[in-house]
């Protein structure tokens, strides 16, 4: 009997693991060409982006919050890089010009995305915003910025050295995995390892609880933000590099995909439970079910469907395994 | 001592109602009879069942033993509506109105009149209203929105929605603790009126000098248990005192006395603002001083700003407060939790499941959550110093846990106290507030949570502990301080306190109508 518990205890804790598996063993079986090296490469380097931004998401929500942000800050941060890298900064007035190095255009560009979420916390702690609210108006504020930016037209022809980041490899695997491999792992332990890390647990499952404790819940708040538009910032990166050009309407929508990354990785809504390890199971499976579906040539309105059915699914399993009261 | 009364009055009778929370008993055989046309009182401590009671009237608990009778008929309800329709209508003390509605809307929320298209008859609904608010003499539109009505006018719009409901019994629950003289004047005269119509009230209060002016009969709980039951000519103020104290302290365990030492903290001034009330306090000019090694017990009644009194001094309104600290008899300012902490203060909350633990985390966790500098090395944790720090709690306070990775929410009620106790005392601090520390613990474990509150005095810590229970109070507190309406009304040593003359420090007296209201 308790064997038995045991069992399907270890069953609900890798559930996102073996639907995982599943799907990779279904798809090799049914769509040819799937279970091949280049396109194990093509799903990593696809996830690599939403991965990002699902790590900073996992962090939001663990506090109980959300960001529907990350996408347009993907955007002008990728903009402002390419901007800046390609034009530089002109000030007419003072007869002034700017010109960017790579390193300075990038490190500008990974600026804006974190001042622009530290925007967002600031709302949402100073004012008392909703998150959901706050991030909603940055959604707009800054794709407009991005537009405004752009003039609406793409900014292209960055060079090869910024595009290494989005298509060259190194020691056998896309420098783009590399990187978000390296986000990954600093998440995993910053999560797990620091006092931030717990903290931001303790706010999302009890604030009031950790306020009285003693913690600066608004400090950790605002931190997390900050970060989890630094990681759209290198999700623009990523984006822009891959393309060689920014375009303003680059991100439009990832928010969705990067709180279903969550969500399928078993990360709760109301905050205090989940990993960055499930999300980015999450990610992957998002990742492995668009592959196989594109592969299987199912057209792509329906691919939509099939993928809102299985973010249902999987919390619906989810819920049931775990009984919340 | 039972009600005298004809006995064709009586609508509803309860018989030997018991109820167990997780092992814990809050009612124990209770005996109740509701008479029509009359005013049943029902007093008691804090925790002494009156709300379990209620709830079971009401049919919000369905579990429990015993029978209710409703005219002649043994009834048990499955729903609160289910009461309802029976017309059992309770007004809770915090008012259950939709704010933004309008009084019509609310007081046939639920049951709208509609028209033979489907839709909202609103000219039906307000006349209806209408009607309803002239028998209660109350004079205002029924447009208007909930929320711009003071806290009086909404508990009358409370009553109107009971009577549209024909309740025969109307069930209230300390009406008087928010409304103001006039608008006390003006419930007891509509409560009046409600009598002459035959509409059986039950009053729960814990004012007893209202019993006097609006009480036909008056029953007393104690610990979940009936003490008695009378016509109000036949008591005295001193003996509804005498029936609401008056237990055993034999099985108490008792604080050791300490020698006497030098003062920890210093309260000076206390005050706390009153949220709506302007020029009202909650906490009205407290001071006091706590020595190391000493217990200092605050007695109260619901609403006394016992702990209002505790978070004002940790920190958690430093908006609304003032008044001054002194530690070690250095002045310090405390305005957040944070300060609190850094200063030496730790503040075990009445609800630990709210306020005091992350249920999710696990027992090591959540006692190093308050001092995680503690166990961090370099800016990373380590789990080997966080073990030892839990374990070593975890052995101290003998916590009894089947690791210190489980999860606290799989803990037993005592402890989880003890966690949280755990993670206060990881923090080193002087002082320690303590609100209700043995709230819903079985008496093995409140024990236990007694000896070590003894011991950690013992080590010189101070500690103030709020309690509304007489006996733990009078057994563990060196000294007991007894608040009535937010000011301090009464200070006894441990010798001198009697729980007579706790209570009678601890009933409000600001009740002023004696005279204008005795017709």
């Amino acid at each position: 009997m308790l064997e038995l518990k045991n069992q399907k205890q270890i069953l609900v804790k890798f559930q996102s693991l073996l639907a995982l598996l599943l799907m990779v063993v279904i798809f090799s079986i049914c769509a040819e060409g799937f279970f091949t090296k280049d396109n194990f490469w093509l799903v990593l380097r696809q996830v690599s982006v939403n991965t990002c931004l699902s790590v900073g998401m996992t962090l939001v929500i663990l506090t109980g919050g959300i960001d529907l942000s990350v996408g347009s800050i993907l955007a002008l941060s990728g903009a402002i890089m390419a901007g800046l890298l390609k034009n530089g900064l002109e000030f007419p007035a003072f007869n002034l010009f700017i010109s960017f190095t790579l390193f300075g255009a990038v490190t500008v560009g990974l600026m804006t995305g974190s001042f622009l979420g530290f925007f967002n916390g600031l709302m949402i702690t100073r004012f008392k915003i909703p998150p959901f609210v706050a991030t909603l108006a940055m959604l707009t504020i800054a794709r407009g910025l991005t537009e405004l930016w752009t003039g609406g037209a793409a900014i292209t022809g960055l060079g090869r050295t910024f595009g290494f980041l989005g298509t060259g490899w190194f020691l056998g695997v896309p420098v783009q995995v590399w990187a978000c491999a390296g986000i990954v792992a600093i998440f995993v332990v910053v999560l797990r390892k620091t006092r931030f890390g717990r903290y931001v647990y303790a706010v999302g499952g009890n604030e009031r609880a950790a306020k009285l404790s003693g913690l600066n819940v608004n400090r950790i708040k605002l931190l997390v933000y900050t970060l989890a538009g630094a990681l759209s910032a290198v999700g623009g990166l990523i984006v822009t590099s891959k393309l060689n050009s920014a375009t303003p309407t680059a991100g439009d929508g990832y928010e969705l995909d990067s709180i279903a990354a969550v969500v399928i990785g078993g990360t709760s809504l109301s905050g205090g439970k989940g990993s960055v390890l499930g999300t980015i199971l999450g990610a992957l499976i998002i990742g492995v079910l668009n592959s196989g579906l594109i592969i299987l040539r199912v057209p792509p309105f329906w691919q939509k469907v099939i993928k809102g059915f299985v973010i249902l699914l999987a919390v619906a399993i989810d819920k049931l395994n775990t009984k919340e009261p | 001592m039972t009600a005298q009364c004809e006995p064709d009055n009586l609508i509803l009778q309860a018989k030997g109602i018991s109820k167990s929370f997780g092992g814990i008993k809050a009612l124990d055989g209770v005996d109740l009879e509701i008479d029509k046309g009359r005013v049943n009182a029902i007093v008691g401590e804090n925790g002494a069942g009156k709300s379990t009671l209620m709830k079971i009237l009401t049919g919000v608990h369905r579990e429990y033993d015993g029978q209710i009778i409703l005219d002649g008929h043994n009834i048990a309800f499955a729903t609160p509506k289910e009461a309802q329709n029976h017309g059992i209508a309770i007004i809770h003390q915090e008012l259950n109105l939709i704010p933004y509605l309008s009084v019509a809307e609310n007081v046939f929320l639920g049951r709208e009149f509609v028209n033979r298209f489907g839709l909202i008859d609103t000219g039906k609904t307000v006349a209806e209203t209408k009607k309803l608010l002239k028998k209660l003499d109350l004079d205002i539109n029924p447009r208007m929105q909930v929320s711009r009505l003071r806290i009086g006018q909404q508990q009358i719009v409370e009553i109107a929605h009971a009577l549209s409901l024909d309740a025969r019994i109307v069930i209230m629950d300390e009406p008087t603790s928010a409304i103001s003289e006039h608008e006390i004047k003006v419930l007891f005269e509509l409560i009046r009126s409600l009598k002459a119509q035959g509409v059986a009230i039950v009053y729960i209060t814990h004012k007893l000098d209202e019993l006097f002016q609006i009480a036909d009969s008056v029953t007393v709980l104690r610990d979940g248990k009936l003490v008695g039951s009378s016509s109000i000519e036949d008591v005295t103020h001193e003996d509804i005192v005498r029936m609401m104290v008056g237990r055993d302290i034999k099985d108490f365990f008792v604080k050791a006395d300490v020698a006497q030492s030098e003062e920890v903290l210093s309260v000076r001034d206390m005050c706390l603002s009153h949220p709506r009330r302007r020029d009202d306090y909650v906490v009205d000019h407290i001071s006091f001083n706590v020595k190391a090694g000493e217990v200092l017990g605050l007695f109260g009644l619901m609403g006394a700003g016992r702990t209002e009194l505790l978070e004002t001094i940790f920190g958690l309104h430093p908006k609304e407060s003032s008044g001054e600290l002194f530690l070690d008899s250095r002045r310090i300012e405390v305005n957040s939790p944070i300060e609190a902490i850094k200063s030496g203060i730790g503040f075990i909350t009445e609800d630990r499941k709210r306020e005091g633990l992350v249920l999710q985390m696990t027992v090591a966790s959540s006692i190093g959550l308050a001092s995680l500098e503690r166990t961090e090395r370099f800016g990373f944790l380590r789990s080997a110093l966080e073990s030892q720090l839990a374990q070593d709690y975890v052995e101290r306070l003998r916590i009894k846990t089947p690791s210190i990775k489980q999860i606290v929410e799989n803990l037993s009620g005592g402890n989880q106290q003890k966690v949280v106790i755990a993670k206060w005392l990881a923090t080193h601090p002087r002082i320690l507030l303590l609100d209700e520390p043995t709230r819903g613990i079985d008496v093995n474990a409140k024990n236990e949570i007694y000896r070590l509150i003894s011991e950690l005095a013992q080590k010189g810590l101070g500690i103030v502990m709020v309690s509304s229970e007489l006996p733990e109070i009078m057994a563990i507190a060196d000294r007991i301080m007894v608040l009535s309406e937010g000011k301090q009304t009464a200070e006894f040593t441990r010798s001198q306190a009697t729980e007579e003359s706790i209570m009678k420090a601890a009933i409000p007296k600001s009740f002023q109508l004696r005279h204008s209201l005795h017709s």
